[in-house]
């Protein structure tokens, strides 16, 4: 199988770790060769995040490059634009329909641009999700990024129950359930 | 069949160590080598400690291969630098247990304040680095490591890079195997570096490096690959490796693994077997410099670059021809980092920048106190700098010039060289303010204890060492305690201390918001009616408040981590508490 490649961006502190576990984890298990890359230290601290994840036969660099990946998964709508030359020409966006302004934003010295979405699906494939919103109609807000996983696990190489076991071996043991409901919020979204 | 998991870099270094029957590991955090230690604390056959510095953690590390067991001692690139004194003298020793120094370099500066290239420090210090390229190799370069370092009795760098360190690949795993502990053997000639031992030793570490390049010609270490198209040759290491397979899959490469010192042998033999020669390696050309040295045609800086990460497509440009058809990236707002909701951070530097005060700074989250909206740092240099920088100011231009300036440091980094500073400071009767951090933890790091939280890497609890009191044995008289989110009374300390023209130092005490359990009972909210759009509640630049398109404010309830900083700045009551469950 041709590597496929997986980019998660967001912003520092929306848990796009744990996410990437999950998909690391569902990867291995289906018995692939795995290589993902993630940001630790000073970025965490609000800023923008990037990890790539890269699953086939034989996997070689552990980065996704620019106009190289198959999906890329936004916890914010302004990161899906900014790593928006990042995707193939068919690649897919799976945005969570969320904004939060950046300090350049809020401290007014540049602007959060309007009508991200619509400029994103004048050339990709996109799917946004409120994930927020429904996470906090299951009671926890922060299952938000399953939501998100939920929608762009549609676009991957595995079964639902792979991603609801690997789910649960991956969240808090007390969360398997909420986690889970969220995953199913997004997979069965569209 | 062996078992394989999906491992950090990191994570990988420590198996290896525990598989190569490691005994004692010291370290202080630094990214990108925090999560060693926090994944070597997993075995219990393995004795893992912070240390308060680099420096200290080399000792510990040298001390127990003196011992005859093997050990090691992690650390960041500019860590190197606090630990090269006992590097460069081990380097003369040698070492009798197994010694390895884990050195993790920043290029493409993730987290850091520089780019430096420990091969550099390496080739001066005389000891030998092994680069690993991926997961499984940094766990089995490790063990290699520890054999090389007791078989040529050496100390021995393994050399990672951020990409390294933090990217997950798969690994075979293996069982521990303990080497039986070395008898220890006065030897004065050896262990005891004074001038006229150390003249001798000279001469066996220079025989040593030449032993070991001849050594790399024939390692396992290092090895060719040679492509079905001898056009293209590439001398590459670490990450890099990876950028060359995925981009000319059928290319001849050297890759090596014993990046010091270069195998002379292999190097030209290799060089005679392809018509072009590229030298891809990240930072300074170390592997280039030597190559053209023996004169060797080749190309290295003069295609790539010094600076920051390499990549595939970097190769297919510039060496390929083949630029790939990228769109340009978006023209967005950029998501610099910034301190946390709810950081004490932000409400000491809201009162240092409301009183106009410049302020030395140091090593740690805040240091983003330096930029907008805050704007509070005017420098910073390295681990423990600010106190010490700040007391050279006052003895160029006296007591008075620096009267509008402060210096702010953090617990672990105060406890790391800061202490050292503030030492002098009162010693040589410094008059400058000095502002501890102190939020109880290292925060940038991601949370590790240190001396002064009593707590220790295993999680054993320990009386943790009063900063207050290591102040006052210094002979500071002035000493004050004070909690950040008491912005009024830490507002007062600051006016009176700056004002005193004698040497004080201002505990400001907080947690960070990120520790667990440090969420205040609190959130804030907006009452719109209220607001006179001033912005001063935006002032502090918390990202939790935002401003409507009205000039009124919003703050977002996800976010708040009910800290009241904001609550504070508002003379209309116009953002008010309220209690939540905690």
């Amino acid at each position: 199988m041709e590597t496929k490649n997986i980019m998660i961006v967001g912003v520092g502190g929306q848990g796009t770790l744990l996410t990437s576990r999950i998909l690391g984890g569902i990867m291995t298990e289906a018995g692939f060769d795995v290589k993902l890359s993630e940001v630790h230290g000073m970025a965490q601290r609000g800023g923008s995040v990037v990890t790539f994840v890269r699953y086939g036969d034989r996997v070689a660099e552990p980065i996704v490059e620019e106009g190289q990946a198959d999906v890329l998964i936004a916890f914010e709508r302004l990161e899906a634009l900014r790593y928006a030359h990042f995707l193939k020409e068919d690649g897919v966006i799976v945005v969570n329909d969320a904004r939060i302004d950046p300090m350049p934003v809020v401290s007014g010295a540049a602007v959060y641009p309007e009508g991200i979405l619509e400029k994103l699906a004048e050339k990709h494939r996109i799917y946004a999700v409120d994930a927020m919103g429904e996470a906090k109609k299951l009671g926890n807000p922060r299952v938000f990024n399953n939501v998100v996983l939920g929608l762009a696990a549609r676009h991957m190489d595995f079964p639902k129950e792979a991603w609801l076991s690997t789910i649960a071996k991956k969240v808090p043991p007390k969360t398997v359930e909420i986690n889970q409901k969220a995953f199913l919020l997004g997979y069965e979204n569209e | 069949m062996a078992e394989k998991q999906l491992m950090l870099g990191n994570e990988a270094i420590a198996r290896g160590a525990w598989e190569a029957g490691v005994k004692v590991s010291a370290a202080y955090p630094g990214t990108p080598s925090t999560e060693i230690s926090e994944n070597i604390v997993k075995y219990p056959e393995i004795y893992a400690e912070w240390a308060p510095n680099e420096k200290v953690a080399m000792e510990v590390a040298i001390g127990a291969s003196f011992a005859g067991v093997r050990a090691m001692a992690s650390m960041k690139h500019v860590g190197v630098n606090v630990a090269a004194d006992p590097l460069y003298s081990v380097s003369y020793i040698g070492a009798d247990g197994g010694l390895v120094m884990i050195a993790a370099d920043d290029p493409g500066l993730y987290s850091s304040q520089n780019e430096q290239d420990t091969r550099a420090v390496a080739l001066a210090a005389l000891v030998p680095v092994i680069e690993p390229s991926d997961s499984q190799e940094a766990k089995d370069f490790v063990k290699a490591a520890f054999a090389l370092s007791e078989e040529f009795d050496t100390p021995v760098i393994v050399r990672t890079t951020t990409r390294l360190a933090h990217s997950q690949g798969m690994v075979t795993l293996e069982d521990r195997v303990e080497p039986p502990v070395r008898e220890y053997e006065k030897d004065i000639r050896k262990r005891v570096m004074m001038p006229g031992m150390a003249k001798g030793r000279h001469v066996v570490v220079e025989k040593r490096m030449n032993d070991l390049s001849a050594y790399g010609s024939k390692c396992a270490l290092n090895r060719v690959e040679m492509g079905s198209d001898t056009s293209i040759g590439f001398i590459t290491q670490g990450i890099e490796y990876t950028y060359v397979k995925e981009a000319c899959p059928d290319a001849c490469v050297l890759k090596l693994g014993l990046v010091n010192p270069l195998p002379e042998e292999l190097i030209r033999d290799f060089a005679s077997r392809v018509d072009t020669l590229y030298i891809f390696e990240e930072l300074e050309p170390v592997i280039e410099r030597q190559v053209r040295a023996w004169g060797i045609n080749c190309h290295g800086k003069d295609v790539f670059t010094v600076q920051g990460e390499y990549s595939a497509n970097m190769l297919r440009e510039r060496v390929l021809n083949k630029k790939p058809a990228i769109d340009p990236a978006a023209d967005v707002p950029a998501r610099p980092p910034i301190l946390c909701p709810g950081c004490p951070h932000r409400a000491t530097f809201s009162v240092l920048k409301k009183l106009k005060l410049h302020a030395a700074g140091d090593i740690g989250c805040y240091t983003l106190g330096a930029v907008a909206p805050l704007s509070v740092i005017d420098t910073t240099v390295c681990m423990g700098s600010s106190i010490s920088t700040l007391h050279g100011m006052e003895k160029a231009r006296g007591s008075a010039y620096i009267k509008n300036w402060v210096a702010v440091i953090g617990d672990s980094t105060f406890m790391h060289t800061g202490i050292n500073s503030l030492e002098n400071m009162s010693y040589n009767r410094g008059t400058g303010t000095v502002l501890i951090l102190d939020n109880s933890t290292t925060g940038m790091t991601g949370h590790q204890d240190h001396a002064a939280t009593g707590r220790t890497l295993k999680g054993e609890e320990v009386p943790a060492i009063s900063i207050y009191k290591i102040c006052k044995a210094m002979n500071i008289e002035h000493v004050v305690e004070v909690s950040a989110f008491d912005t009024a009374e830490l507002e007062r300390v600051v006016r009176e201390e700056t004002a005193r023209d004698a040497l004080s130092v201002i505990i400001v005490c907080a947690p960070c918001a990120l520790l667990k359990g440090q969420t205040f009972p609190y959130r804030v909210r907006e009452i719109p009616e209220k607001c006179k759009k001033c912005g001063m509640c935006l002032q502090p630049g918390c990202p939790a408040i935002t401003k409507n398109a009205d000039g009124t404010v919003h703050v977002d309830e996800t976010m708040c981590n009910g800290c009241g900083l904001c609550e504070q700045q508002c003379k209309f009551g116009a953002l008010e508490k309220y209690e939540v469950a905690k």
